[in-house]
């Protein structure tokens, strides 16, 4: 394994929002994650790097407050907290795009977009939905974000993956979202698709919002990331930023280097 | 139907225009309306009955009875579960409330009040139990069909020492019960069971709540992806057992329609029809995997339904034709959901 020697001091953009300093997760007698520093600031997107089982998942749910931190500090804009909940996280305004989005693919565009927060006016039992308001808020928020739907009533079912993961980002940040934590939502899409939605990554960047992008492929990191967090089997391998770093580089040592080039001597032997 | 256009491009060349016959092929009832209107001019044209003032009132009662059934039902199916026990509860309600009153001098509308609580209750155990356990509806409300199917014979026998409860007539308060259950409103000429205008009156609510209020925006996402309804904060629980309370209340209202109808209450009422609610459910473009349906929809399925059960008598055909051709009705529905859904193109 390498050191984490190769960190350097990544320039700040932005006070962090979201910090975590030395944190660490235990499960039972399992160490998942230890001592993981790191930080996003508004208008900056953070790569968490690994392969499976790096400790990805683990970071992510603490982050999003699935499961609390056993060890360390997570500090919401310099102050400490500890989400006990992903509700605490979410009015935090730290909002977690998961891979199965979390959306209905025969229900509409606009309904997926205000499921669970839907508009309402009236009391009661006689309150009724504002759908007009809902459709043109669905379809200016998304155009925000470059998305032009022709029809916000189609089901959600029929736009494609990378439209499908922009719409989920896109409610997020409608939501209140200050931090946008995106797990792996590229892996299940093909080149140009994976490209639509970082390109919705930078937008969401460039409209204010940090972003903690979680991913194991360093070629989709490493286009829109600023700074990359490596881990390995629950540690760090150091943050970089974008200056000091090559993809190469990022993918050696993601893959764990040496064993890399191990593992290349033997393919070619064989 | 989907465009990204990024500036300076041209739209996506995989996209096709979507033509306005599809975009109104889209709508779940789209179907069974079609199919209502080839099965009213097949009946009108082929029998001499079928269009008489008294037929028309004959299929529309039919109808509304299942109707109203088939509507909850179908907001249930919405959301991902059955009720089976449907049909047995509009029994169920009528004999409570000929027991309570006929037997034990019951105040009417108290014994109605207490009767629809009691369905309702039904109801909440229902879904409570599927909430709570995650055991298919399928099964749940297979127990508490038999349960009261075996509750309605063995306790009506029980207290009357009949399999019917008559003498409703003769209980304080029943014409003005029948007033608003049982009444009959001419229209046009004809004289229209006042059921035809709960049942209107039921579609149009049902409609209103699934389409245009955040209930219905729940029922839909809690049947077409549970999951994704639970990460939004949808309150799944508390929608499910509603919508089986909904089926109950339903049944309490057909159980309440039937009994000042005829004033007797069949021990029977209602067993075995618990499959035609969701046949016309299901023929009103309902998906049997939940998530996708409509009231109107099913409120035309049950319009079918009463024309071809009172067409068949009036056409003098062997009555046993109805439940084949209410196979292959439902057979051709769920083909037609799923061509429908494709030309939708909906990638589930």
């Amino acid at each position: 394994m390498n050191a984490a020697d190769g960190t350097t001091a990544a320039p700040r953009t932005a006070a962090p929002v979201l910090e975590v300093r030395g944190i660490g997760k235990v499960y039972g007698s399992v160490i998942a994650l230890s001592d993981i520093s790191t930080s996003v600031g508004a208008g900056e997107v953070l790569c968490v790097l690994g392969d499976n089982g790096a400790g990805k998942s683990t970071l992510l749910k603490v982050l999003a407050g699935v499961h609390p931190h056993s060890s360390g500090e997570l500090l919401l804009d310099g102050a400490a907290v500890r989400f006990t909940g992903p509700r605490l996280a979410l009015d935090a305004g730290i909002a977690t795009v998961y891979q199965d989005l979390a959306i209905v693919p025969l229900m509409p565009v606009w309904r997926n977009f205000f499921l669970g927060a839907e508009l309402s006016a009236g009391i009661g039992p006689f309150s009724r939905i504002r759908v007009a308001e809902m459709r043109a808020i669905t379809l200016a928020q998304l155009g925000r974000m470059g998305i032009d739907l022709r029809d916000v009533d189609q089901p959600i079912g029929t736009l494609s993956g990378g439209e499908r993961q922009s719409v989920a980002i896109a409610r997020a940040i409608y939501f209140g979202a200050r931090v946008v934590i995106l797990d792996e939502p590229t892996s299940a899409l093909g080149v140009k698709q994976a490209g639509v939605v970082l390109r919705y990554v930078a937008q969401a960047r460039d409209h204010g919002l940090g972003v903690v992008f979680v991913t194991h492929n360093p070629h989709h990191a490493y286009p829109v990331g600023d700074r990359f967090l490596v881990l390995n089997r629950g540690a760090s391998l150091g943050e970089f930023d974008r200056k000091g770093i090559t993809i190469d580089e990022l993918t050696r040592l993601m893959a764990g280097g040496a064993e890399l080039d191990s593992l290349a001597r033997e393919l070619e032997r064989g | 139907m989907t465009v990204l256009t990024t500036p300076g491009t041209a739209p996506d060349e995989r996209l096709a225009r979507t033509h306005p016959l599809v975009r109104l092929l889209r709508r779940p009832e789209i179907g069974a309306l079609v199919a209502a209107l080839v099965i009213f001019v097949y009946f009108s044209a082929a029998t001499t009955s079928f269009l008489s003032p008294a037929g028309v009132a004959t299929w529309l009662y039919s109808a509304s009875l299942f109707g109203i059934m088939a509507v909850a039902v179908a907001m249930l199916m919405i959301g991902g579960e059955f009720d089976l026990s449907a049909g047995a509860m509009t029994g169920t309600t009528g004999l409570l409330v000929g027991a309570f009153t006929t037997q034990w001098g019951m105040n009417l509308w108290f014994a109605m009040l207490l009767a629809l609580l009691i369905a309702l209750f039904v109801g909440a155990f229902n879904g409570f139990l599927v909430v709570k356990t995650g055991i298919p509806s399928f099964i749940v409300t297979l127990g508490t069909f038999f349960i009261l199917q075996g509750l309605n014979l063995a306790g009506t026998k029980l207290v009357t020492g009949q399999v019917a409860i008559q003498g409703m007539t003769l209980v304080p308060g029943f014409d003005a019960g029948k007033a608003i259950f049982g009444s009959t409103i001419p229209v046009l000429g004809v004289s229209l069971k006042v059921s035809v205008f709960w049942w209107l009156g039921i579609t149009a609510v049902a409609s209103w709540l699934l389409l245009r209020t955040r209930y219905g925006n729940w029922i839909f996402a809690i049947g077409g992806q549970l999951q994704s309804a639970v990460q939004t904060g949808v309150p799944v629980r508390r929608t499910r057992i509603g919508l089986f309370m909904g089926t109950a209340a339903a049944g309490w209202l057909v159980g309440m329609l039937s009994l000042f109808d005829v004033a007797t209450v069949q021990a029977t009422t209602g067993i075995g029809q618990e499959f035609i609610y969701i046949i016309c459910a299901v023929v009103g473009g309902c998906l049997l995997t939940g998530g996708y349906g409509s009231a109107i929809g099913a409120a035309l399925g049950a319009l079918i339904y009463g024309m071809i059960l009172q067409g068949i008598v009036f056409a003098q055909w062997d009555n046993n034709w109805l439940k084949a051709f209410l196979g292959g009705m439902l057979l051709l529905a769920v083909l037609v959901n799923l061509s429908v859904r494709r030309q939708a193109g909906v990638r589930a």
